[in-house]
């Protein structure tokens, strides 16, 4: 099966090596993985700042990038979800690219949507060590819907004990241009989660969103606590047999 | 249509907020023993299918919705209210201030009421040498300490019993004391005597019955039923939105509305109000005026944002609200704070005098799905700032950068020279601006720890 690989701007400005994992994976269950070199950024930073004009811009530029009919597959909640839910209102006036819109949105995934609907990941049993605790990212969990997926994706990690944390789902202080404009709630809010992280009493910490991931690796920073912070493409990669 | 002038600086009353221990203590305390009981009360019902049929509902009152109101004044009418129109807050402030003065009413009692708090009916009064006592015992606490609600449903939630000993000890000359229940006897002493001194009675309504002409209250202390009951004279200020079509649509809303907000499968209380008392019974004010106030509601209703109004105020999006119950109301520095509240303040506003209340919500989503009538929360206050990057309040650095954005997501070289760009930038930016400083120093930050 050929898939095409969407990679997100903030993994390919920061996090190249989640991209690499993302690939890693794909390969290894039987996808051809194809990275579109033309791909830049789905739009979500202007979107959710209330600039369509930009956001419209970015979206017409996606839609031709990613016009071949392969399955897409994105290493991000928020940006998968952009896709598949912000696009058709994006063109509500514009029939010919709301259709597009929609049918982009139609062959768009989330990585570990992909990975358990798809490809039945969760089935082939990784391998791993430790233990990890899951941060269910706003717009992959209440917009996408994507709730047990990654958590089946952890389960099936053999040798690594999945450690819960109280209020899994709720918002770690991110919000995209959020964290540039209001630094001071969104620290608070990244401690907050840090304290249930810690609570689970998880080694490591993982999630399908870069952007929360990079806030909570701050609030770990700066308090200097003994947690690692890996997107669940990483940790999956890492535990392949 | 606000008193307000100034930009709300949100950003620095946030910071300041998040300084104060004791508020951030009983906030995220009372947000989440709120949010606690609300999901308990709504595990073993089908919450979706309810509040599918609700919003429905209000749908179909807003759809109609002046015919509805005109079907409520005939019917309250008939009942024997007196019936009032009113456009906008001052008007609604005269009329109230007028029908007390006709009447030379010295001392009136309030039941808990956001709308009076909307329109500021409370100075007005005290203005017009009045004496105003709020009876809900939040609303009392916040009326010695002088400030406003900092939540819909329960005022005094930024205070703790510490706070509210002290309030007391200082308003009331008792000694200090911080055990809930003898502070709520002591309330309740204080006031009894002004429910038998006052000569009229204000309440807001939770919703009013077109086919009936009824209000309806929903309380849980029963100071609604002796300020709407005990003096000759009662005055209900409602919003025109609040209307429902028939009495039996109304348990639906009795179901929804005391699980959203307290946790409560019913309010202690539920007052349903047709008329001043008749001949031959036994209770209920002889005099009732009912005030219809439109504060730019009929606007709201043309516009895209319409559906705000099927609102019902139960606060459970604020409860949820990760940015509310981390500062608090105060900080929005509106009447109604948290998502409903951003949303309600800068239609009733214009945007110069709330557009930084747009930055209080990170999008979570997570109003959207405890809202007992499906307000879509999170798609109006995105909608929103739409409107804010159209009537151009946002800094001009953002918007040169966002034209930037849009202009190289077109473009891959340009694209990618920029994240090059960035990624080599930002440890430098970093050091001058907190905000910055805040992003990966370099690639591979995520493995470093």
């Amino acid at each position: 099966m050929r898939v095409q690989f969407f990679s997100t701007c903030l993994v390919d400005t920061f996090y190249p090596e989640t991209g690499e994992a993302a690939v890693k994976l794909l390969r290894r269950f039987g996808c051809e993985v194809v990275y579109p070199k033309g791909q830049t950024c789905c739009g979500k930073p202007a979107d959710s700042g209330g600039y369509v004009r930009e956001a419209r811009m970015a979206a017409k530029h996606f839609i031709k990038v990613f016009s071949n009919q392969d399955p897409i597959v994105v290493p991000s909640g928020s940006c998968a979800s952009m896709v598949k839910n912000h696009y058709p209102a994006l063109f509500k006036d514009d029939d010919r690219m709301r259709q597009k819109a929609e049918e982009i949105g139609q062959r768009t995934y989330e990585l570990s949507q992909f990975l358990v609907h798809v490809v039945r990941a969760h089935e082939q049993g990784f391998q791993g060590q430790g233990s990890v605790t899951y941060h269910a990212s706003c717009q992959l969990t209440r917009e996408l819907g994507v709730r047990e997926e990654p958590l089946a994706l952890i389960r099936s990690i053999q040798g690594m004990e999945f450690r819960p944390m109280p209020y899994a789902d709720r918002c770690c202080g991110f919000g995209g241009i959020f964290m540039v404009k209001q630094p001071e709630i969104s620290m608070a809010l990244a401690d907050d989660k840090l304290d249930t992280i810690i609570a689970s009493g998880a080694d490591t910490v993982t999630g399908c969103d870069h952007g929360c991931l990079m806030n909570i690796q701050d609030a770990v920073r700066r308090r200097g606590a003994d947690i690692k912070v890996k997107h669940l493409a990483v940790l999956l990669a890492e535990s392949l047999p | 249509m606000n008193f307000r002038t100034r930009v709300p600086p949100f950003r620095v009353n946030a910071a300041m907020a998040l300084r104060d221990a004791s508020l951030r203590s009983a906030m995220s305390h009372a947000a989440e023993v709120f949010a606690g009981k609300r999901s308990e009360a709504f595990f073993s019902v089908p919450f979706e299918e309810w509040r599918q049929e609700a919003s429905e509902l209000r749908l179909l009152v807003l759809k109609d919705l002046p015919h509805y109101v005109d079907d409520f004044a005939v019917h309250a009418t008939k009942a024997g209210a007196i019936v009032h129109r009113a456009k906008d807050a001052a008007a609604a402030r005269a009329l109230v201030s007028n029908i007390l003065k006709d009447r030379r009413v010295q001392k009136v009692i309030k039941s808990k009421s956001m709308v009076t708090e909307e329109i500021g009916l409370n100075r007005r009064l005290e203005d017009c040498g009045l004496e105003v006592v709020e009876t809900d015992l939040g609303e009392f606490i916040i009326q010695l300490a002088q400030e406003h609600p900092s939540h819909i449903i329960v005022p005094a939630i930024h205070k703790n019993r510490r706070d509210v000993g002290r309030i007391f000890a200082s308003c009331c000359g008792t000694d200090y004391c911080e055990d809930p229940f003898v502070l709520t006897k002591m309330a309740r002493r204080i006031l009894r005597d002004h429910f038998l001194s006052a000569q009229a009675g204000i309440s807001g309504a939770n919703f009013a019955v077109a086919e009936s002409g009824s209000v309806v209250i929903f309380t849980n202390e029963g100071n609604g039923r002796m300020v709407t009951t005990l003096p000759p004279l009662h005055i209900v200020v409602l919003t025109i939105e609040k209307m429902l079509p028939t009495l039996q649509t109304l348990p639906k809303f009795m179901r929804l509305l005391p699980r959203s907000a307290t946790g409560q499968r019913l309010t202690s209380y539920v007052s349903i109000i047709t008329g001043a008392r008749k001949n031959g019974e036994a209770t209920g004010a002889r005099e009732l005026h009912i005030v219809l106030l439109d504060n730019g509601r009929s606007a709201i209703l043309q516009g895209e944002f319409f559906e705000i109004l099927k609102c019902i105020r139960c606060g459970a999006c604020m409860n949820v609200c990760p940015v509310y119950r981390l500062v608090g109301g105060h900080a929005y520095e509106t009447t109604y704070p948290g998502p409903m509240g951003i949303i309600l303040s800068s239609l009733l506003d214009d945007m110069a005098a709330t557009y930084t209340l747009l930055d209080a919500t990170t999008l979570c989503g997570s109003c959207g799905e405890v809202c007992p009538v499906m307000v879509p929360l999170p798609k109006l206050l995105r909608k929103l700032r739409e409107r804010r990057v159209e009537e151009g309040f946002t800094p001009l650095a953002e918007r040169g950068a966002m034209m930037a954005f849009g202009l190289a997501a077109q473009f891959p070289r340009a694209f990618h020279f920029a994240e090059e760009a960035a990624h080599k930038a930002l440890p430098w930016a970093g050091r001058f601006t907190a905000a910055l400083g805040r992003l990966p120093r370099g690639r591979n930050h995520g493995k470093r720890s």
